[in-house]
């Protein structure tokens, strides 16, 4: 429109409706349109122009009903929103308006700014682009169905990858769309935000974790944490998130009862998100390149937050970031193994039981295999607390009680060979079973439960495998 | 009309046939690369004294660890040093 009036208005909008005397008035001596949101046959007193795909709604920003537009030469003058008699006679230039009315009435919301409506109209404009290529579907194909067939889905239902929820996704981050976050292995594929915010939507992902999706992308991809051979390896483990900082409480993470299990949105969508990055971006597929023997049930995805009310410091601090920071932490992890100790009220003995537990990962007469991450539960917890223990203490403590004889007969080179205890006994020297900043200890779980859960990893770390890798989110 | 957008690397699946077999062994130099698994040395050996009696040039290889790829220089050395490779993959 270059010259003229230009009013919003949609049927279920009492105000809008009130001022259609007003608009009968203005459009017999004014160049004026009037845009129909909703259903343009409701006014036949008027000439209308049918705005239900809302695309000149969009076009003049509009958000609320009615709203009255001055335009000369092409240009927008003035605007006012919901009906005020003043106002409308100066941007109509007519006088006496709508005598029989209050002189001031607030509108409605406009249709345009309504959930999904914006970015449907986002999209459509072209204001948005995305480089992904788009897969069209016949008109009675299944989405979720077309899903499994194009083989993107972790053997789970997934939320179809619309422009729409892509967009929504997207805007949970400042970053843009095409920034490369690095190459993903195996096909070291160059994984940009945007691939990343695809596998977020099928994940079922809230834009609001989308960040700490894209913490854990850049985490895996540093390659100290090895995730080539992750992906390959034969034993059972995967790439485990644990999230410590305020975004825990902002997006509703779960570190209490059932904190390794499922029911918490974040914490089962975030780890999935970066399990289908992996599997789709890439292409790291189960009996293809991810050569598991067993997998575990984790490989559907692995992310919990740490419990940050204790006297402990937090897994963030331990590596090296302010508790004011939020973080993502990644290690390799196997399925956790429980470790139930009902009777130990000191630390020592406590000491003693959880070392016993995690004598046995891996093999019983292995050592320098995997690390591990040890979940002490709050009830666990309170032994070490109440005894003034700190976590330093705690993890030097179960390094020494989880010391092994070494067997030095070259015989005796097989593992179930090192099992036998008269070999064993005569040993003089003692050896680590894990190495130093091998073991890491964590608080989280529910408040009942004298427990504590290990967490082995990879039997490949350090120079020759894997390491955790932390990114501040 | 629904459309979604494709989540995978888009990387059209690129059909390589493998290279031509040698005719003969004569004059060829052979690499036996150890990938740092359980035992592969013993595999390679017995291979190593197989090929050298037959005639045939063997050079040895070795990769730091099987759970990480070749490093790009032992990539470039057997590229530019052997004929043909054999890999001793499994435990």
């Amino acid at each position: 429109m270059k010259d003229g009036i230009a009013v919003f208005v949609k049927y279920d909008c009492p105000t809008c409706l009130m001022v259609v005397p007003v608009l009968e008035k203005i459009q017999k001596t004014v160049e004026m349109k009037v845009f129909v949101q909703d259903y343009p046959e409701k006014f036949p007193s008027l000439m209308v122009d049918d705005d239900r795909e809302l695309a000149d709604s969009y076009d003049y920003n509009i958000e609320i009903v009615p709203t009255i537009v001055r335009i000369e030469n092409g240009a927008e003058i003035e605007r006012s929103v919901g009906w005020e008699r003043s106002s409308w006679e100066r941007i109509s230039q007519t006088k006496a308006l709508g005598n029989a009315l209050p002189s001031i009435r607030p509108g409605c919301g406009s249709l345009s700014v309504e959930v999904g409506i914006a970015e449907r109209l986002a999209i459509k404009s072209g204001e948005v682009k995305f480089s992904s290529r788009k897969i069209t579907l016949g008109s009675l194909e299944d989405d979720i169905e077309l899903c499994f067939e194009k083989s993107w889905t972790d053997g789970l239902p997934v939320v179809p990858p619309t422009e729409e929820r892509v967009y929504r996704m997207l805007k949970g981050t400042g970053r843009k769309g095409d920034e490369i976050l690095g190459m993903m292995p195996p096909n070291n594929i160059a994984c940009t935000v945007e691939k990343v915010a695809v596998n977020a939507v099928l994940a079922g992902c809230k834009a609001e974790y989308f960040p700490v999706v894209l913490g854990a992308v850049e985490a895996v991809l540093e390659p100290a944490f090895c995730l080539h051979g992750l992906i390959a390896t034969t034993w059972f483990s995967g790439p485990m998130v644990i999230v410590n900082g305020k975004i825990r409480k902002t997006i509703g993470m779960n570190w209490k009862g059932n904190v390794l299990g499922q029911g918490n949105r974040a914490n089962a969508t975030i780890g999935r998100a970066l399990q289908l990055t992996v599997r789709n971006v890439g292409g790291g597929k189960p009996r293809e390149v991810d050569q598991s023997t067993f997998g575990s049930p984790l490989k559907f995805g692995f992310c919990f937050a740490e419990d940050e009310s204790t006297p402990w410091t937090t897994l963030a601090e331990d590596r090296g970031f302010n508790r004011d920071k939020s973080t993502v932490t990644l290690f390799s992890a196997d399925g956790p193994i429980g470790c139930v100790d009902q009777n130990s009220r000191d630390p020592d003995s406590l000491i003693k039981s959880i070392a016993g537990s995690l004598k046995i990962v891996n093999h019983v007469g292995l050592a320098n295999a995997s690390d591990a991450v040890v979940v002490i539960g709050p009830e666990h917890g309170r032994v070490f607390d109440e005894a003034g223990w700190t976590k330093e203490q705690a993890v030097e403590a179960l390094h020494q009680a989880t010391k092994m004889s070494e067997v030095s007969d070259l015989k005796m080179t097989t593992l179930a060979a090192k099992l036998d205890d008269s070999k064993a006994r005569q040993s003089k020297s003692m050896i680590n079973k894990f190495r130093k900043n091998g073991l890491t200890l964590i608080r989280a779980g529910g408040d009942a439960g004298l427990f504590s859960a290990i967490i082995p990893g990879w039997l490949m770390k350090g120079e020759t495998g894997t390491e955790p890798i932390t990114k501040e989110i | 009309m629904q459309s979604l957008l494709d989540p995978t690397g888009e990387i059209e699946p690129v059909i390589r046939s493998p290279i031509a077999k040698p005719d003969t062994l004569e004059g060829k130099t052979l690499g036996l690369l150890d990938i740092s698994k359980a035992k592969g040395d013993i595999f390679l050996d017995r291979l190593e004294e197989l090929f050298s009696d037959r005639g045939v040039k063997v050079r040895r290889y070795k990769k730091p660890t099987f759970a990480k790829p070749a490093p790009l220089k032992l990539i470039q050395e057997i590229t530019k040093e052997v004929d043909i490779v054999v890999e001793g993959l499994a435990d």
